[in-house]
């Protein structure tokens, strides 16, 4: 169990910085997840935390002592790889208990651990097999199992379900959350996919272009995102934005999109969005799901607006209607019993409570 | 395949239009065709040694029908079987080559290992050039290594020539280069997330080497060791060069060195000698032959 210090980290592969200088603070028993589109410097941040690649610049610290040039075996991490790298000679049993034998743990010791891991994944049943004889979702499993049984300081997670289909990912999703709620180990998991991030994570990390552009709790960087980066980023369907301007209306300032369409900015915010009034760089962002069908009763910075939609997508619970506003492609989300139609005019809501002011130039939110 | 499975391929392929079938008739009869001339071609010699060997001296030079033997006798057999000079030809070669073997697995599993897997200074270049050591032809080689023998020999004292364990010296030459490149390229194919799961277990390089590479890579060393037996044993050019007493010599030197006496030529034992010379071979590929295949495609395919 120990907590984990990043401080100026960078990494570059020949002329190329793949990590440029990154600070991040992870507490113990914590379950982290680096996210961001590929080659944003999630999995090389994470190699080298393992030990699977030379630090740069900065220092990594893992229980208070700095592990810079500490060999990846004495550094007690354990790490779940994206191809599982199953041993595949080897039984399920033999590959569980591999770092243990080296560590020339006692035999009784390394069967109770094993046995231990087992039932806790549930592959009790299938200690004797070997890999090839495995499901995907057994060797991910049989993965973890091999980083339980260490009982190691930190657990590192690849991108292990993105060789699983989906319906298996939700799944193992879920036990690896239950997985985590059992052993208590600080964990960092490195993913792609923004929804597996939100739901796994006590706090995201969303990094781009060799930085991190955000941390914070899955609800925080869904409500109060700090740059467009994280903004278009977390939540699917992405963000919708839209160039704007900021305006002085009677009895407060309101965000114009075009001639037709202008919303009044709730009064909470006109404070923080005076200073920008007037500008041209200015982008209005509002998530798909804050675009609503008409109410029948009025609420509170609620505010209609007409469009033609071009595109309608039904997805059962919900449907997703597309329109342009001055060339740009919006989406919104409205109740399947609406009755969009592709080609006709809607009338929709914006919910202003949830929109957002960027400068396009820095890419900061207001 | 599962029930299901068998079921729906039968399903397959009786849906399968008439002129498929056709085709596949007509690509198999080809298949055969030149199959048989392929095994005729290559069988061949081998029948011919076998029926030679099983005539007498008189039988042979008399022009009865070569396919044919009509006095069948084991004397050949019997004859190089009991005689001393042969027995140890056949010692000779199977204490060189196994030891060949030996030595060459001890120097290029390792090399290959590290020219694969620990990036170094050069290491690329190094791996090129013990593939270009291979295509120099052997037939080059000699001359300098004679030059190098009796330079150490002026050096040392040690003689190095006409000795059978001088081979054990020359054939790694000749074997590590290739067994190397053969290791590498089948290491290479090894996921390197295998032994980054091994280093985070705690091993070591040569741990992961032994425990790890080693068994996961079984086909490859195996290839390498039938192609080391093989080029030892049946190499003729260097010890033909570098033996020359009756009791230094290998099998293949040895058979034509001892049983052609001037310019009489014993067929029958001759014959009968290259038979015998090529049954470990044979009996070696027969029993690593499965083994290499079945690890060849063990686990080839998905899930």
């Amino acid at each position: 169990m120990a907590e984990v210090t990043l401080r100026q980290v960078t990494k570059t592969y020949d002329d190329t910085p793949a990590v440029r200088g990154i600070d991040l603070e992870i507490l113990d028993k914590e379950f982290v997840v680096l996210v961001g589109p590929s080659g944003c410097g999630k999995s090389t941040t994470l190699r080298m935390i393992a030990g699977l690649e030379d630090i740069t610049g900065g220092e990594i610290l893992v229980g208070g002592a700095v592990i810079n040039d500490v060999p990846p075996k004495d550094r007690d991490i354990a790490m779940v790889f994206q191809n599982y790298a199953l041993y595949p000679h080897m039984t399920v049993y033999e590959n569980m208990s591999f770092g243990l034998r080296l560590k020339k743990v006692a035999k009784d010791e390394i069967r109770v651990r094993v046995e231990n891991a087992a039932r806790i994944l549930d592959i009790s049943a299938l200690l004797e097999r070997k890999p090839k004889q495995l499901s995907g979702g057994q060797r991910q499993r049989v993965a973890m199992g091999r980083a339980i049984v260490r009982n190691p300081k930190v657990f590192l997670f690849d991108e292990p379900l993105s060789n699983l289909d989906a319906k298996l990912r939700v799944q193992m999703r879920i036990e690896i959350k239950r997985v985590h709620q059992k052993v208590r180990t600080t964990t960092i998991y490195v993913t792609h996919d923004q929804v597996e991030a939100m739901t796994l994570a006590d706090r995201v990390v969303v990094m781009n272009d060799g930085l991190i552009e955000q941390v914070g709790a899955p609800n925080d960087l869904y409500h109060a995102p700090k740059t467009k980066f994280v903004a278009g980023f977390i939540g699917s369907p992405a963000m919708n934005f839209a160039p704007c301007k900021l305006e002085e209306m009677a009895g407060g300032l309101q965000v114009r999109l075009n001639e037709d369409i202008a919303f009044p900015v709730p009064q909470g915010r006109a404070g923080r969005y005076r200073p920008h009034l007037h500008r041209s760089d200015l982008l209005f962002g509002l998530r798909p799901e804050h675009i609503l069908e008409r109410r029948s009763q009025p609420e509170p910075n609620l505010h209609a607006f007409d469009v033609t939609l071009e595109v309608t997508e039904p997805m059962g619970m919900e449907t997703l209607v597309y329109f342009r506003v001055n060339g740009t492609e919006v989406c919104g989300r409205v109740n399947p019993n609406a009755g969009a139609k592709a080609g006709a005019p809607m009338r929709l809501v914006a919910d202003l409570n949830n929109m957002h002011l960027i400068d396009d130039a820095s890419g900061k939110v207001l | 395949m599962t029930a299901a499975a068998q079921r729906s391929a039968t399903v397959l392929r009786a849906a399968r239009p008439a002129s498929m079938r056709r085709d596949r008739r007509r690509a198999l009869f080809w298949s055969y065709v030149f199959l048989i001339i392929f095994v005729i071609f290559f069988l061949t010699p081998p029948i011919y040694m076998l029926i030679t060997s099983l005539k007498t001296s008189a039988e042979i030079s008399a022009a009865t029908n070569p396919w044919w033997v009509f006095a069948p006798t084991l004397q050949n057999y019997i004859e190089l079987l009991t005689s001393p000079v042969y027995l140890t030809f056949f010692r000779n070669s199977a204490v060189v080559s196994v030891l060949v073997v030996v030595i060459s697995m001890l120097v290029s599993i390792p090399a290959a290992f590290s020219l694969s897997r620990m990036r170094f200074w050069g290491s690329t270049t190094l791996a090129t050039g013990v593939f270009l050591t291979y295509l120099i032809p052997d037939t080059l080689l000699f001359i300098p290594l004679f030059k190098i023998f009796a330079f150490l020999h002026d050096l040392t004292g040690i003689e190095f020539i006409n000795h059978w364990w001088v081979l054990i010296i020359i054939y790694p030459t000749l074997t590590i280069p290739f067994c190397t490149w053969i290791m590498i390229g089948y290491f290479s194919s090894i996921p390197k997330e295998l032994d980054e799961a091994a280093l985070m277990d705690g091993a070591g390089y040569m741990q992961t080497l032994i425990m790890i590479f080693i068994p996961v890579a079984l086909p490859g060393i195996i290839a390498a060791t039938i192609f080391a037996f093989t080029v030892s044993w049946a190499q003729f050019l260097y010890p033909l060069a570098f033996t020359t007493s009756a009791d230094q010599l290998v099998l293949p030197v040895g058979i034509v060195t001892t049983l052609i006496k001037g310019d009489v030529f014993n067929w029958g034992q001759i014959m009968t000698g290259a038979l015998l010379g090529a049954a470990p071979p044979l009996v070696i590929y027969a029993f690593l032959m499965d083994y290499y295949i079945a690890g060849l495609t063990a686990g080839a395919t998905k899930g």
